[in-house]
């Protein structure tokens, strides 16, 4: 590893430490409004997802639009284990312990829906990803679970055909999701997460294995040539992407009291919004994406002043910051006026 | 001296045509071959033949001994046959140093956790990695590109590096498609001393397929030419060149 | 009998889906992009149609032309101002992105125009139906017109695509952006021309779909949008008759899906159908197989 690297690496960590300790000492002298404070974890969990997605975009080379399924996938479990065992388990264990159980699941369905999807290519493998997206949150949509003296219920239909003693706990009320969840996360711990994706997938991508990945990214049949298992790696890096998914989804579900799986939320809109934090923010740069999801998860929050305007102008800032990175036109105008702000093309 | 490569009636149709018919090819230790023939003659499908792209619906290669013919390309590449492509396929977002260490991913290994974490068992490994990379790259004259993006190489260094890349696997048979196309005399110079010196150097088993006539006189010893998917004529470089068939088939028939 | 109603009415939601995933797979072919505010032209569409029949109360021709008309101009446009300049960026995903900004602009430009509240649409089709087996079956009139349009679209398509000289040039450029453009053809127009035909045919399909299921809020095309992208990659994407047969079987299973398995489970079941199917043949129903040359 270049020493480049290296410092690559620890300004994004350093970036994120000043950022948090920043949000801390306006929280704690009060200065910031409690509006923007009920935005800290949500801005965490978008650039942990968008972590994990450039992940799969950028530096697998496949487009996912089914990411806010993995975060699905982690917020239910996770918060069903909270829930049920809000009286059992003590505060600090029980979160570590659903943050275990969110992740584990996430990664396994990342894992089992990697499988098939990964046999397909480009726009066929992001449709699939996109229909198991809406899959997941469907089923979420349509479960209802109960536990009572007699052990677990469960049923896809309604309430009464669970069957269940009246005495029981209703867990999961079908579109209505689990109300009551506890809200264990804090800003404190989602940065903590955020810390630990990112030092996940800059290590990974610094490796034997994430040199692996981005060679089966740049170029398949050479990947294979050079005695490169192409399945095992698209697997791996799939998979390790939907966990880090999944740990966002628990910090979603443990952050609110009502978790339902609602298309703004789990939806292709949501999986699409988080390419587009990855995308704007640079496909393949990690940084990039955290930068990015901070910056236009608060941007129509910023811009709540102006009501009913406000996400017909992010739309506008959306499409001209698109056109204005990269239409070649564009590009060529900022070489010749902007030269300065260009930085030098790193190796990546 | 061991046989390195020994394969018999290879075949293979695509859609009722036959590109590949009954070729058999048999390459001692240390021989630096050349398969030649005309356009769509059939040699780079037998390259890809032989690295596992496509099965043969017929014949067997036999590799140091042991049998691989229905092996993937993956473990083609593990038994010791690694090759170059004749459109240039590099890691182009990957500096040159990082293309190099892909290639020497199954010499060196750490667990995928050790990666992750950046163990001492991780930094020592890839300190090795890095030492073996940079050794490779300075026998091809590459080290002062190490940190270059592989994409903005000038095109003869890419072809350098590709067969650098295919050396970091350790093949025991080196497959060159083309390695020549598209340089000017200087580069193509350059690469028969490159190639000359790696074969010395290694010890290499060499075949490539080449168009250059003078590279081709120059360093095989043995030729093979292909013509419409079959074998026209084997043998020695010189009495090969001197085979009228061959010529009929080079500069056409009138 | 009651079968065979659902059935009908799977043939005109897939009739619907077939037309809208025909535009979709028509600039998919072309422009080699997923133009993801392609569903919301359809709700464009529709939204003018209430405002010129309802609002103004002019007559249901009108409207439908002047929809027409208006989803035309607004797919060029589109297409030239915020795909257009993206035509070379290297990356699928920047006019993908962009696509995507397009759409939240339309969706959010209706809510400021019309509010979010449901808006009752009024059928444009007066006609009551058919009633056929002495009341056992009852076909409505959108049902029926519904699957002859889009016959009727599918046959014009075909015959535009394979008897034109505009048609021929859409199928050059489709092969080939830059061999088209040597062989004289112009690149700029033939995209145009598709866009104006996709977004043409997302009004009609607006139309008849909300006069179908008649209520009308910004965010109607988005979720049908998807479907019909669902059906045209079902079908093989970039192949017209594979658009039509994805969005009808879409239709079908949906319908029968709702009634006989599970109403909340619909959509999962019509993914799951999409997954199924690319499994089997990963390029869809009726799309070309490619293979990379080594």
């Amino acid at each position: 590893m270049t020493m480049k690297k290296i410092q690559d690496k620890y300004i994004t960590y350093g970036m994120v430490v000043i950022a948090y300790v920043l949000c801390e000492i306006l929280m704690r002298t009060g200065i910031m409004s409690s509006h923007i404070k009920g935005l800290l974890v949500p801005m965490c969990y978008y650039a942990i997802v968008a972590v994990g997605l450039n992940l799969c975009v950028g530096i697998l080379g496949e487009l996912s639009l089914g990411h806010a399924g993995f975060m699905c996938v982690g917020a239910y479990t996770s918060a069903l284990f909270s829930f049920a065992m809000e009286d059992v388990i003590p505060t600090v264990p029980r979160f570590i312990m659903a943050l275990i159980i969110g992740v584990a699941f996430s990664t396994l369905f990342g894992f089992l829906i990697g499988i098939p999807v990964l046999r397909l290519k480009g726009d066929y493998l992001a449709i699939v990803t996109l229909a198991f997206g809406e899959i997941i949150k469907n089923i979420f949509n349509a479960v209802y679970l109960g536990i009572d003296d007699a052990g677990l219920h469960i049923s896809l239909k309604d309430m009464s055909s669970m069957g269940m003693d009246p005495s029981g706990k209703i867990l999961i009320n079908g579109a209505q999701g689990i109300t009551g969840t506890p809200s264990d996360a804090n800003f404190t711990i989602a940065a903590f997460l955020l810390l630990a994706s990112l030092f996940v997938v800059q290590n990974l991508i610094n490796s034997r294995d994430g040199r692996a990945i981005m060679a089966i990214r740049d170029n398949r049949i050479a990947a294979e040539s050079n005695g490169i298992n192409i399945t095992k790696y698209k697997m791996f890096a799939f998979t390790i992407s939907a966990a880090i998914a999944g740990t966002a989804g628990v910090l979603f579900s443990h952050n609110i009291s009502t978790l339902t799986a609602t298309s703004q939320y789990f939806g292709y809109n949501a999986s699409i919004l988080i390419l587009v934090y990855v995308v704007l923010g640079g496909i393949g740069n990690i940084r990039g994406s955290v930068i990015a999801a901070v910056i236009l998860y608060l941007l129509p929050e910023l811009l709540r002043g102006l009501s009913d305007y406000r996400m017909l102008i992010y739309s506008i800032v959306l499409i001209v910051m698109m056109l204005f990175n990269w239409a070649p036109k564009a590009r060529e105008f900022r070489e010749k006026h902007f030269a300065f702000l260009n930085k030098r093309k790193e190796a990546r | 001296m061991a046989t390195m490569l020994d394969a018999k009636n290879l075949s293979i149709s695509f859609g009722g045509l036959r590109a590949v018919d009954d070729f058999t090819i048999k390459i001692e230790e240390g021989e630096l071959y050349g398969l030649i023939g005309p356009n769509g003659a059939g040699k780079t499908t037998v390259f890809n033949l032989l690295t596992g792209v496509y099965k043969p619906d017929e014949g067997r290669i036999i590799l140091g001994g042991k049998d691989i013919t229905r092996l993937d390309p993956v473990h083609k590449n593990k038994s010791g046959i690694a090759r170059t492509f004749q459109n240039i396929r590099l890691y182009s977002k990957l500096s040159v140093i990082d293309n190099v260490k892909v290639g020497l991913h199954n010499q060196f290994h750490y667990s995928t956790l050790a990666g992750i974490l950046h163990t001492p068992s991780y930094r020592k490994v890839e300190k090795e990695i890095d030492e073996r990379a940079r050794d490779l790259l300075s026998v091809f004259k590459m080290e002062q590109h190490a940190d270059v993006l592989a994409s903005n190489l000038p095109y003869g260094e890419q072809r350098k590096l590709e067969i650098a890349r295919a050396m970091a696997t350790e093949p025991k048979l080196l497959l060159l498609d083309e390695p020549a196309a598209g340089m000017n005399p200087n580069e193509t110079k350059e690469l028969m001393e490159t190639i000359s010196f790696i074969r010395e150097k290694f010890g290499m088993t060499i075949l490539l397929i080449e168009h250059d006539m003078k590279l081709v006189s120059g360093i095989c010893e043995k030729l093979t030419v292909l013509n419409f998917g079959r074998m026209l004529a084997e043998g020695g470089t010189k009495e090969v060149l001197g085979n009228p068939e061959v010529i009929k088939a080079y500069l056409g028939d009138d | 009998m009651s079968f065979l109603t659902y059935f009908i009415n799977g043939l005109s939601l897939g009739s619907i889906y077939a037309i809208i995933a025909l535009g979709y797979t028509m600039v998919y072919g072309i422009a080699k992009m997923l133009n993801f505010a392609h569903g919301d032209f359809i709700m464009v569409g529709c939204y003018v149609v209430f405002t010129v029949v309802s609002t103004m109360g002019l007559n249901p021709v009108v409207g439908i032309v002047v929809s027409i008309v208006i989803c035309t101009l607004l797919g060029v446009t589109t297409e030239k101002v915020a795909y257009k300049p993206l035509r070379n960026a290297g990356s699928p995903l920047a006019v993908l992105i962009t696509a995507i900004g397009v759409s939240y602009f339309l969706e959010n430009a209706a809510l400021l125009i019309f509010g979010a509240d449901t808006k009752a649409f009024t059928s444009v089709i007066p006609w009551e139906g058919i009633i056929l087996a002495g009341g056992a079956l009852k076909i409505q009139g959108v049902t029926i017109i519904t699957i002859a349009v889009s016959l009727v679209i599918l046959i014009v398509l075909q015959t535009f695509i394979y008897k034109t000289k505009a048609g021929q040039a859409m199928l050059a450029v489709s092969e080939d952006k830059g061999a088209a453009s040597l062989m004289g053809i112009d690149v700029n127009k033939t995209i145009s021309l598709t866009f104006a035909i996709g977004s043409a045919l997302a009004a009609i399909a607006g139309v008849l779909m909300c006069s179908a299921y008649p209520s009308l809020t910004p965010y109607t095309g988005a979720m049908p949008g998807i479907k019909a992208f669902v059906a045209a990659v079902l079908g093989g994407i970039g192949s017209i008759p594979g658009a039509m047969i994805g969005g009808l079987i879409l239709g079908i299973i949906e319908i029968l899906g709702k009634t006989y398995v599970s109403s909340q489970l619909s959509d999962a079941i019509v993914f799951g159908i999409l997954v199924i199917v690319l499994l089997v043949k990963p390029t869809g129903i009726l799309g070309k197989n490619v293979q990379e040359k080594v």
